[in-house]
């Protein structure tokens, strides 16, 4: 399976936008030509701007009822051939998990991008948080995998946001962009570049399109209206797509693929940053907007002599258990600030061998550079 | 079914798992003989179906593109299967419940936005395939196993909600009319835009064995018996249409 190189169809160079903007550009950038979505604050002006921008590249847009409708028409286009993606927050994301799950187990690539906003429920909707690190893996039921990337920037909403598509490709999974609304409504000049790298999904006549023996654990992808007969359905099947309701044998090899075939992919899908981790006592951990205070704050202490350094984890799921095994072992302690009650931190935990602090906070607002330097010192 | 309609039966597929007297089959028999009557080539079809006994009337038996999704979506996968690749003529079939209960509100902004999608609803006025429980479509009074005492809701009138809701094509039939349900599936077929069929299929399983149509051949005469179109009902006392269901092409719209 090979990439290629395409122009972008927004003018390269510099340019000034909003998080929620530089998404919609990513995704166009990547090819995504449809787009199925439900208004919900803060992740609506990425709908709104597809809705432009899709006319202008001859792409399909449709504003669908509701969470539901948004994600089950994406996977439908998906299935026609479309790089296909929505933009929600929480309640919308709620709402999508169903499908999502039938995304995981069909094989269907497609992009989700969670401008996450303060929950639990409708919570505080023009606010920040990051709760649904958690239900983009486990939201829907039975055991499946999922990419999840996680901006710090508007400059990475737009590559994240491409490199989601490029990854659902590939690997034929469900990608998350687990934005947030801070990250949503910052504005920042990025630079579009003239060309991209992008992936399609495999092709081959003949399938089976739900089974492989291929290293990558990845079947080819046939689309409707090649006359390849397809059989796609959410209940268990074999490579050929026919449901296999009674088979243990079936059910079991299915369910082990989906996972393992994400799993064992892992070193290609996983990017973390080190920040001088080597030379520190206490590492902070951190993702999204959280991480740019988490530098900051590092910055500054190192400065002022203090050992610490910062694992920033650009990709949340499959989780960089590596990583972080890896920073466990450079500091004593490690302090992983969140806008959650310590959802990432209990991951952490589990791979971390040193002592974990987790410091959530769940209050609408971003983490400020006090908070973490207050919780420092107290170590 | 004559030979002559394998050719739309995916290879290796021998039999169909309805009961002995579930009106599916001969759903399925008829949907294959106006795709045939047409010749048009399933090659360019797709058809999509959620989740219940109909929905397994073209997965996996049609020897075409076909899309089993989840309960009452699929519509909405519907829609953005025909809206990227217009291509392809999409064709969907589920059953009552999954169309009009949890699919109530894809059905109608589907039937809203008159997108190009053939929906066949199969109604069997219960829910089937998980044991009998009362659908939006199940009469008043009738027994299931969540309403002992008799349905105490009334159910949809598919059509007048349909039509109500922006569909250009609609009728209903039963699968006692066999001639006049591949005639209506033909139109279905060539119309550009939102099509939509209630065929009346009896499930004795389920439904005629808790309300007194016990063997499936009663089940049969009691549609016989009920079906008429909107002239016949004309001469009937109120009485007499209470018990009747009408059937025909209610709407017929060119675009």
């Amino acid at each position: 399976m090979t990439s290629k190189w395409v122009k972008t169809t927004f003018p390269k160079g510099l340019h000034y936008l909003s998080g929620n903007e530089a998404a919609a550009e990513g995704a166009i950038a990547a090819g995504c030509r449809f787009y199925a979505g439900y208004p919900i604050t803060p992740s609506s002006e990425t709908m709104e701007r597809m809705a432009i921008r899709l006319r202008e590249v001859g792409g399909i847009f449709i504003q669908m009822e509701d969470e539901i409708a948004s994600i089950s028409a994406v996977i439908g286009a998906s299935w026609a051939g479309a790089k296909a993606t929505t933009a929600t927050s929480g309640p919308g994301f709620s709402l999508m998990q169903e499908s999502i799950g039938y995304a995981a187990f069909t094989e269907t690539p497609c992009v989700i991008i969670d401008v996450q906003r303060a929950g639990p429920c409708t919570g505080q909707a023009t606010k920040v948080g990051s709760g649904d690190i958690m239900q983009a893996k486990w939201g829907s039921q039975g055991d499946y995998q999922v990419i999840a990337l996680s901006p710090w920037s508007v400059q990475e909403m737009y590559n994240l946001t491409l490199r989601a598509f490029n990854l659902s490709e590939r690997y034929r999974v469900p990608t998350m962009v687990m934005a947030d609304e801070a990250i949503g409504h910052l504005r920042e000049t990025i630079r579009i570049p003239e060309k991209v790298e992008v992936w399609d999904r495999k092709k081959k006549r003949g399938g089976p399109p739900f089974g492989t023996e291929e290293e990558d654990g990845v079947p080819p992808m046939p689309v409707f209206g090649e006359g390849e007969r397809l059989l796609v359905t959410g209940s268990t099947h074999d490579a050929f797509g026919f449901r296999k309701t009674d088979d243990p044998k079936v059910h079991a090899a299915l369910v082990e693929r989906i996972n393992q075939k994400i799993i064992k992919n892992s070193k290609t899908i996983i990017e973390t940053e080190d920040h001088f981790l080597e030379d520190s006592d206490i590492g902070l951990i951190a993702y999204g907007f959280t991480a740019r205070t988490s530098l900051y704050v590092v910055k500054r202490l190192r400065k002022a002599g203090v050992k610490v350094g910062l694992l920033r984890l650009k990709t949340l799921w499959p989780f960089p258990e590596e990583a972080v095994r890896e920073a466990g072992r450079k500091v004593k302690k490690v302090i992983v600030p969140e806008m959650n009650q310590g959802q990432v931190a209990g991951e952490i935990k589990k791979y971390c061998s040193c002592e974990v602090i987790p410091l959530g906070q769940t209050n609408g607002e971003v983490i400020r550079p006090e908070k973490i330097i207050e919780a420092l010192k107290k170590i | 079914m004559v030979r002559a309609m394998e050719k739309y039966i995916r290879p290796g597929v021998k039999t169909t798992p309805f009961c002995p007297g579930c009106g599916h089959g001969i759903l399925m028999g008829l949907i294959l003989r106006a795709i045939d009557e047409l010749r048009m080539d399933m090659k360019k079809m797709l058809f999509v179906s959620g989740i219940g006994c109909a929905a397994w009337i073209p997965s996996p038996h049609f020897n075409g593109d076909t899309l089993h999704t989840l309960h009452g979506r699929a519509l909405a996968f519907a829609t953005g299967a025909k809206l990227y690749n217009s291509d392809l003529c999409v064709m969907v079939i589920s059953g009552d419940g999954d169309i009009s209960s949890i699919g109530g509100n894809h059905l109608i902004h589907a039937a809203r936005r008159d997108i190009d999608l053939k929906v066949i609803c199969a109604n069997n006025m219960i829910y089937g395939m998980t044991g009998g429980q009362v659908a939006s479509t199940t009469p008043k009074g009738s027994k299931t196993t969540t309403t002992a005492e008799g349905n105490p809701y009334r159910p949809f009138d598919l059509c007048k909600l349909v039509e109500a809701a922006g569909a250009t094509y609609v009728a209903r039939y039963a699968v006692t009319q066999p001639v006049a349900l591949v005639n209506s599936i033909k139109k279905a077929l060539l119309h550009v835009g939102f099509s939509f069929i209630e065929v009346l299929s009896p499930c004795p399983t389920q439904f005629g064995r808790r309300n007194r149509l016990d063997r499936p051949e009663e089940m049969i005469q009691d549609l016989i018996r009920r079906c008429i179109l909107e002239e016949e009902a004309k001469g009937l006392t109120e009485e007499e249409l209470a018990e009747r269901i009408i059937t025909g092409e209610f709407l017929t719209c060119q675009k």
